[in-house]
């Protein structure tokens, strides 16, 4: 096939539009009056669904390849946005977060793809277990608080033990409950009310949700004792866990008692529920959590811990808490970027799950720049939209082995880039609404008027 | 309340014990083998480890190319045997020469230019890549580590480079087997060894005297010699040691250099033992390598010999008693867990606190 210029300078074309329209995004979403606000998010995402909708000759403007990055592009997002908060903002260096990204991706496809064969107790168990494993972990940290200074193993084997106990009660009560539920799904003739379209995007919903508190209820456990150990250290223990999780996938069938998720072969037929409209929900919500979290006073004590833990000590600040706090929110955004990518494409595959993957949120983040919410998601889409897509196609029409040199030539890239300019593209700068808010003088800030002695 | 976890702990240590002992007593030829498989794969990975040790312990730099160096000490052994026939170059000079004395030249040989290529190849990339990044912030030059060992992976997947498949590797001598039972016996090709024998192959011992000879040779370079004084003063404070007259940047490329040599001895010793070759077979063994480095103290050297021991028997025992594939997740389920005990690993100094 020979070499399409036209392909070349519409790709183009479509990677500054996103960008472009990311900008916006971030610019409406900073609009000070709320209505425009509002307008303007409904705008933005109309403006995408027109172009996946509108046929301009035989195909949309945004084909079915553009809107599979697309998707790609919004979990990548959340992904990078979750490891920036835990990295960037937190200083915590972790390759973990592929792993959670894994298991909020596998966690939500098993309860949809379970649903979708009639089969409630995919989405009862997690729920009920995300339940009771988050009532257990306050439980544990309110009996726990009456013991200061107790040994961090110590509490880690207590965590577990609840846990463990938790998640064992909802795997009963799940199938207990499951079949009470079973008629609702009514039969090939007669579907009843859970087997209906409404009911299966409530589902995905809900699984995305709970596959990223799953993720987050994982990290918490993880990070309990994981996050004590110094930087570098953290770093290989968290790509530790990427390697055992991804493990744990490729055995699934076997280990795990996961039949439906078919090990190293991967898990095919998981329903397709990705919409646009779902990638927005997610992306935008993740966006606003994230940033409303890092601009305000736990935020700015999460910040002041990769700062200089010592002083952070010293103005009062729970340094181990706020560690794991960043991680646990970071792999919450994680999970749900996991479930997202799921139900998008449709298959599962451990080699998806690979640390060597698992490297490219952190080369995200750290191209976007380091504490930089703007970088990261500017950096991710770009990425996804270049490499997957423009580097992917343009090679494969200039040879056989186009895998092979897109790898070849992005590490240069890379090496370059680092060389010129080590802080990332945006370095710490932000764009529209990622800001920080300008403080607005209230009311009893202002030095009041000192009262007149009343003249005698 | 410290006895909870340290009760925890205690359980698993308690299983593990049961585990083993159970399969030690239930056939214990079948346990010393298995003993035998997980130290040459040990002695293997101390050969990589002894480079990321030092590496880390003298500029803070998780390498990862550092197993991409050694992928390349495996197949330029390969070219070297088959497209240049180099392990029987003696033969073609001198055709009176014993067999014995031509084998051991020639691998000799092979091994010595492996060496030299993977001395090269680590000092370019020191220079081009990292050198430059060394004032940086420590995540660029840890990117740019990442980004060169990829390039590497992926460059030599290319169809001109090494190929993307698996390449069968053609060891540069026979492999002679001897078998334990009553004495010492050569095992002949024609024999099965009898019941309950313990076998191990002339591989193995090579492997062992390989990496005893070049934790001595370390040891000695770094305790006695000048090189190693001025290494290791820039590994405790380098501006210092630039002010006590110290070619900083030269010690750093020698630690490069001295890591890489390792590395490629390790990467033909790897081939022989496991003879089949591809592009990212380095990945794999650096990060346990690595792994093993951490676990015995990062930026110690004995730290990173036994560290690496326990690496290769904790896999050789997986592989042997719970499941294949598993091996890699209890591999870092032991590291996470021994962190946890000793969070700067067995031979590790703690951590200096932040000034």
């Amino acid at each position: 096939m020979e070499f399409d210029l036209s392909f070349l300078i519409i790709s183009v074309l479509k990677i500054t539009a996103v960008l472009a329209w990311i900008y916006g995004l971030l610019w409406v979403l900073g609009h000070a009056s709320r209505a425009m606000k509002a307008v303007g998010v409904v705008l933005a995402f109309a403006v995408i669904q027109l172009a996946l909708s509108v046929q301009i000759g035989d195909s949309a403007i945004f084909n079915d390849f553009d809107q599979g990055l697309l998707f790609q592009a919004c979990a990548m997002a959340m992904v990078s946005l979750g490891l920036n908060l835990i990295y960037g903002f937190n200083g915590q260096f972790s390759l973990g977060q592929w792993g959670f990204y894994g298991i909020g991706a596998y966690a939500a496809a098993d309860v949809t793809y379970r649903w979708t064969g009639e089969d409630a107790q995919g989405l009862l168990v997690l729920g009920i277990g995300v339940l009771l494993g988050g009532l257990t972990i306050w439980g544990v940290n309110q009996f726990l608080r009456r013991y200061a200074g107790m040994p961090v193993l110590s509490a880690f084997t207590l965590y577990l033990m609840g846990s463990i106990a938790a998640w064992s009660i909802a795997v009963w009560l799940g199938g207990a409950l499951n079949g009470l539920l079973a008629p609702l799904f009514g039969t090939k003739d007669a579907p009843g009310l859970l087997s209906s379209g409404p009911a299966l995007q409530v589902v995905f919903f809900l699984a995305v949700l709970f596959a990223g508190v799953f993720a987050a209820e994982i990290s918490f456990l993880f990070g309990l004792p994981v996050l004590t150990l110094g930087s570098d250290y953290f770093g290989i223990a968290t790509l530790g866990f990427t390697i055992v999780v991804n493990t744990l996938m490729v055995n699934s069938d076997t280990i795990l008692p996961f039949p439906e998720m078919k090990g190293g072969r991967g898990m095919i037929g998981i329903p397709k529920l990705t919409t646009w409209f779902w990638a927005f929900l997610f992306l935008v919500l993740v966006i606003v959590i994230m940033r409303n979290l890092i601009h305000s006073s736990t935020g700015r004590a999460i910040t002041s811990v990769r700062e200089d833990e010592t002083a952070a000590k010293a103005m009062g600040i729970d340094v181990a808490a706020n560690k794991l706090l960043a991680f646990v929110i970071g792999s919450f955004f994680a999970g749900i970027g996991g479930g997202v990518y799921a139900h998008f494409i449709g298959f599962l595959s451990p080699g998806t799950f690979d640390f060597l993957v698992g490297f490219n949120p952190l080369i995200i983040v750290v191209f976007g720049g380091l504490g930089s919410m703007s970088g990261t998601i500017a950096a991710s889409f770009g990425w996804i939209f270049f490499l997957e897509g423009l580097l992917r196609v343009i090679l494969g029409q200039m040879g056989t082995e186009a895998p092979t040199w897109r790898f070849v030539l992005y590490p240069i890239a890379l090496l370059l880039l680092m060389l010129v300019r080590p802080q990332g593209l945006l370095g710490r700068a932000e764009w529209g609404f990622l800001r920080a808010p300008e403080v607005q003088p209230r009311a009893h800030d202002e030095p009041r008027p000192t009262p007149v002695p009343a003249s005698k | 309340m410290a006895w909870i976890g340290q009760g925890f702990l205690l359980l698993l240590a308690a299983v593990a014990v049961f585990i083993l002992g159970r399969d030690l007593i239930r056939d214990p030829r079948l346990f010393i083998q298995i003993v035998i498989s997980g130290l040459q794969l040990g002695f293997v990975y101390a050969l990589i480890a002894l480079g990321y040790t030092m590496v880390y312990g003298i500029v803070k730099l998780i390498n990862f190319a550092h197993g991409d160096v050694f992928m390349v000490g495996s197949f330029v052994s390969f070219y070297a045997v088959t497209r240049f026939q180099l392990h029987v170059w003696p033969s073609m000079i001198f055709p009176t020469l014993p067999r014995g004395v031509v084998v051991v030249i020639g691998s000799l040989t092979v091994m010595l230019l492996s060496m030299v290529t993977c001395v090269a190849m680590a000092v370019t990339i020191e220079r081009v890549a990292y050198k430059p990044l060394r004032d940086a912030p420590r995540i660029a030059a840890l990117i740019t580590a990442i980004g060169v060992s990829f390039f590497l992976e992926f460059f030599g997947a290319l169809n001109f480079v090494f190929s993307p498949r698996f390449i069968p590797y053609q060891r540069p001598f026979e492999v002679v087997t001897w078998y334990f039972n009553d004495g010492f016996h050569a095992l002949t090709e024609a024999k099965a060894p009898p019941e309950g024998s313990i076998t191990f192959s002339n591989i193995f011992v090579i492997i062992v005297a390989a990496s005893v000879l070049t934790q001595v040779v370390l040891q000695f370079l770094v305790r006695r010699t000048k090189i190693g004084k001025a290494m290791r003063a820039t590994s405790f404070d380098k501006p210092t040691a630039r002010l006590m007259g110290i070619n900083v940047d030269r010690v750093i490329s020698f630690t490069f250099a001295v890591g890489a040599a390792f590395a490629g001895l390790g990467g033909v010793l790897y081939a022989i033992a496991y003879p089949s070759i591809w592009s990212q077979l380095g990945i794999l063994p650096g990060l346990k390598a690595f792994v093993a480095a951490v676990l015995g103290g990062i930026g110690s050297i004995p730290g990173a010999f036994v560290g690496a021991l326990i690496m290769g028997e904790v896999e050789a025992l997986t592989m042997g008693y719970i499941s294949t594939p598993m091996r890699d997740a209890v591999a870092f389920t032991v590291l996470i867990i021994v962190l946890l005990v000793r969070p700067t690993g067995i031979f590790g100094e703690p951590e200096k606190e932040k000034a």
